[in-house]
C-alpha cells in the first residue's frame, strides 16, 4: 500500500469496493459463460470423470483426516463442557449436528479449495501464460467449455459427496472418543443421535456443498484464465484463488447458516 | 481469401497496428518480416480472431470475422491452423495425444483412424517413433515439428507459423524451413509466417512484406526485396545499426 493510499483512506476505499465490484461482475459473467457453454456444446464425460476422481477418489484421504480430527477434537471439547452441567449424553447430537450443519461442508470446501482449487487456478495460469488457451481457441475449441465446465460440474457433484464423507468420519471420530477415551456409553451416542438430527440438517450442510463446490470452481478457474506475468504470476493469481475462494465460502456459509437458522 | 483493411491497434496509446493494409495470396506462403515487437504477432492473432481491432476490419473469404459471434468464429477458425513460437503444446498429454487432439475434438473418427492419421502425420514431419514423448522431454526443433504436425492434420485452408524458427541453431531452423516448404506442397495451404530470420524468408516465402510502423511498406517476390530501393526494407535485410530504422525504437 503506496502513502497517497494511506493518507487518502475515502479514495482506497472507494478503490477497493470499485475492484470488489468489478470482481464479483466479472465472476458472474464467467459462470454464466460457463454455464451457457453446457447448453451450447455436448458435456465431455471423459473430462468430467477425470476432475471428478480428482476432486473425489483423489482427496479421500485429506477429507478423512480432516473429519477424523475434527470429530474427536469436537467431542473432548463438549465433554469439557458438558460435564460440567451434567448432560454428556449430549456429546453425540453436538458432534452430528456440528458435523453435518456447519464444519463438514466448510471444511470439505476448504480442503478441495486448498488441494484442488490451487491446483486448478495454477494448471489453467500455466496454459494461459504459455499460449495453450490460445492454442485451444485456435483450434475452435471454447476454453470454457473445456477447462472450465467439467471442473465447476465436478466440484458442484464431488463437495456433497465428500462432504458426506467428512461429517460420517467426523461423527465416528467423534464416537472413538467418546467410547474409548472418555469410556462412555457408546450405545447412549448413537442414540441421542437418531434422536436428535433431523434430515434437514443433513440436506442443509448437503445445499451449502454445492454452493460451496460451485464458489470454489467458478473463482479458481476464472483466477487461472486471469492469470498473467510468467511464473510469478501463476503463483500471485493460484494464491488469489485460494484466498478468495476460501473467503467467499466463509461468507456464503454465514449467509446460508442465516437463512437455514430461521 | 485472406485481407487486412485499415487495421489499427494500440496498447497504451501506443500504435502497434496503424491503417494496416495486406492482401494474402491463395495457396502461396507470406513471409511478414519486421522488427520484434513490431506488431508482427500482433497481426498474426487479429487474423484468428484471438484480438480485436480498435478499428479495420479482417475479411476471410469475405467475412469480417470480428462481427461474428464466438461459435461462428470456431467455425471460421476450423479453417486454420497455427504454430505457435514456442509450440504451445498441451504439457499434460504425449505428443501422439497433442497431434490427434483438434481430430478428436472436431471429427468422429474410429480410434484406429485416428492413429493411422497421427501416425502419417508423424511420419510427414519425421518424428516417427517419439509419440509417445512428453512435450518437456523433446527438443526446441522437435517441439517446432510437432507444432506443425498438430496445425496441418485437420488439413486446413490457412496456416498461421509464429516465428517458426525462432531460437534454434541454423541447421535446424534450415531442417524446419525445408519441412514448412515440403508440407506446403504437400497440402497446398495459404501460408502466413512471420519472422525475422531474413534466409528463411526468402527460402519459404513466394510474397515477403515488410512491416514497419504499424503498418505495410513493401510487398513482392523474395527478388523483390532483394532489389528494393526503399532504406528500411534494405537496413533490415542487411541486418545494420546505420540507416533509418532506430534501433532504440522499439
Amino acid at each position: 500500500m503506496s502513502m497517497d493510499e494511506l493518507l487518502n483512506p475515502f479514495e482506497s476505499t472507494g478503490r477497493f469496493i470499485l475492484k470488489t465490484v468489478d470482481e464479483l461482475g466479472s465472476l458472474t459473467i464467467y459462470l454464466w459463460e460457463s454455464v451457457f457453454s453446457i447448453f451450447r456444446y455436448s458435456i465431455n464425460f471423459g473430462n468430467l470423470i477425470d476432475q471428478m476422481v480428482f476432486i473425489g477418489m483423489d482427496s479421500f484421504y485429506v477429507i478423512g483426516l480432516t473429519g477424523l480430527f475434527t470429530g474427536m477434537v469436537l467431542s473432548l471439547q463438549a465433554y469439557y463442557v458438558t460435564k460440567i452441567v451434567g448432560v454428556t449424553y449430549m456429546i453425540g447430537p453436538m458432534v452430528a449436528l456440528s458435523m453435518t450443519r456447519e464444519l463438514g461442508p466448510v471444511l470439505t470446501a476448504l480442503m478441495i479449495t486448498a488441494r484442488c482449487g490451487s491446483s486448478m487456478a495454477s494448471e489453467i495460469g500455466t496454459m494461459k501464460v504459455t499460449e495453450q488457451i490460445d492454442a485451444l481457441e485456435v483450434m475452435a475449441v471454447d476454453p470454457y467449455y473445456y477447462l472450465s465446465v467439467p471442473r465447476i460440474l465436478a466440484a458442484t457433484i464431488m463437495l456433497p459427496v465428500m462432504t458426506i464423507l467428512c461429517s460420517l468420519i467426523g461423527i465416528t471420530g467423534g464416537y472413538i472418543v467418546y467410547a474409548y477415551f472418555l469410556g462412555l456409553n457408546h450405545i447412549v451416542y448413537i442414540e441421542k443421535i437418531y434422536q436428535y438430527i433431523k434430515v434437514g440438517d443433513i440436506y442443509s450442510g448437503l445445499l451449502k456443498a454445492v454452493f460451496f463446490g460451485i464458489i470454489l470452481a467458478t473463482i479458481s478457474t476464472f483466477k487461472g484464465f486471469a492469470t498473467t506475468g510468467g511464473s510469478k504470476g501463476v503463483g500471485r493469481f493460484t494464491t488469489q484463488a485460494v484466498v478468495l475462494s476460501s473467503v467467499y465460502i466463509l461468507f456464503a456459509d454465514y449467509i446460508f447458516t442465516s437463512i437455514f437458522f430461521k | 481469401m485472406i485481407i487486412l483493411e485499415r487495421l489499427t491497434k494500440s496498447f497504451n496509446g501506443i500504435k502497434v497496428l496503424n491503417n494496416l493494409n495486406i492482401k494474402f495470396g491463395e495457396q502461396k506462403i507470406t513471409v511478414v518480416i519486421g522488427r520484434s515487437g513490431g506488431g508482427k504477432s500482433v497481426m498474426l492473432k487479429h487474423i484468428i480472431g484471438l484480438m480485436r481491432p480498435d478499428s479495420g476490419r479482417v475479411l476471410i473469404n469475405g467475412i469480417d470475422i470480428n462481427t461474428l459471434k464466438r461459435k461462428e468464429l470456431n467455425e471460421i477458425r476450423k479453417k486454420f491452423g497455427m504454430v505457435f513460437q514456442d509450440g504451445a503444446l498441451f504439457d499434460s498429454i504425449n505428443i501422439f495425444e497433442n497431434i490427434a487432439f483438434p481430430v478428436r475434438q472436431h471429427t468422429k473418427l474410429r480410434e484406429s483412424e485416428v492413429k493411422d492419421r497421427v501416425y502419417s502425420m508423424l511420419g510427414d514431419v519425421g518424428l516417427s517413433g517419439q509419440e509417445l514423448k512428453m512435450p518437456a522431454e523433446i527438443s526446441g526443433g522437435m517441439r517446432k515439428r510437432v507444432g506443425v504436425a498438430r496445425a496441418l492434420i485437420l488439413n486446413p485452408e490457412i496456416v498461421l507459423f509464429d516465428e517458426p524458427t525462432t531460437g534454434l541453431d541454423p541447421i535446424t531452423s534450415d531442417a524446419i524451413s525445408n519441412l514448412i516448404i515440403a508440407m506446403h506442397n504437400k497440402f497446398k495451404f495459404t501460408g502466413i509466417l512471420i519472422s525475422h530470420d531474413i534466409a528463411g524468408a526468402y527460402k519459404m516465402g513466394n510474397i515477403i512484406a515488410m512491416l514497419y510502423n504499424g503498418f505495410i511498406i513493401e510487398t513482392g517476390c523474395p527478388e523483390d526485396i532483394k532489389a528494393s530501393n526503399n532504406p528500411v526494407v534494405n537496413q533490415f535485410v542487411a541486418g545494420s545499426m546505420n540507416g533509418p530504422i532506430d534501433f532504440n525504437m522499439v
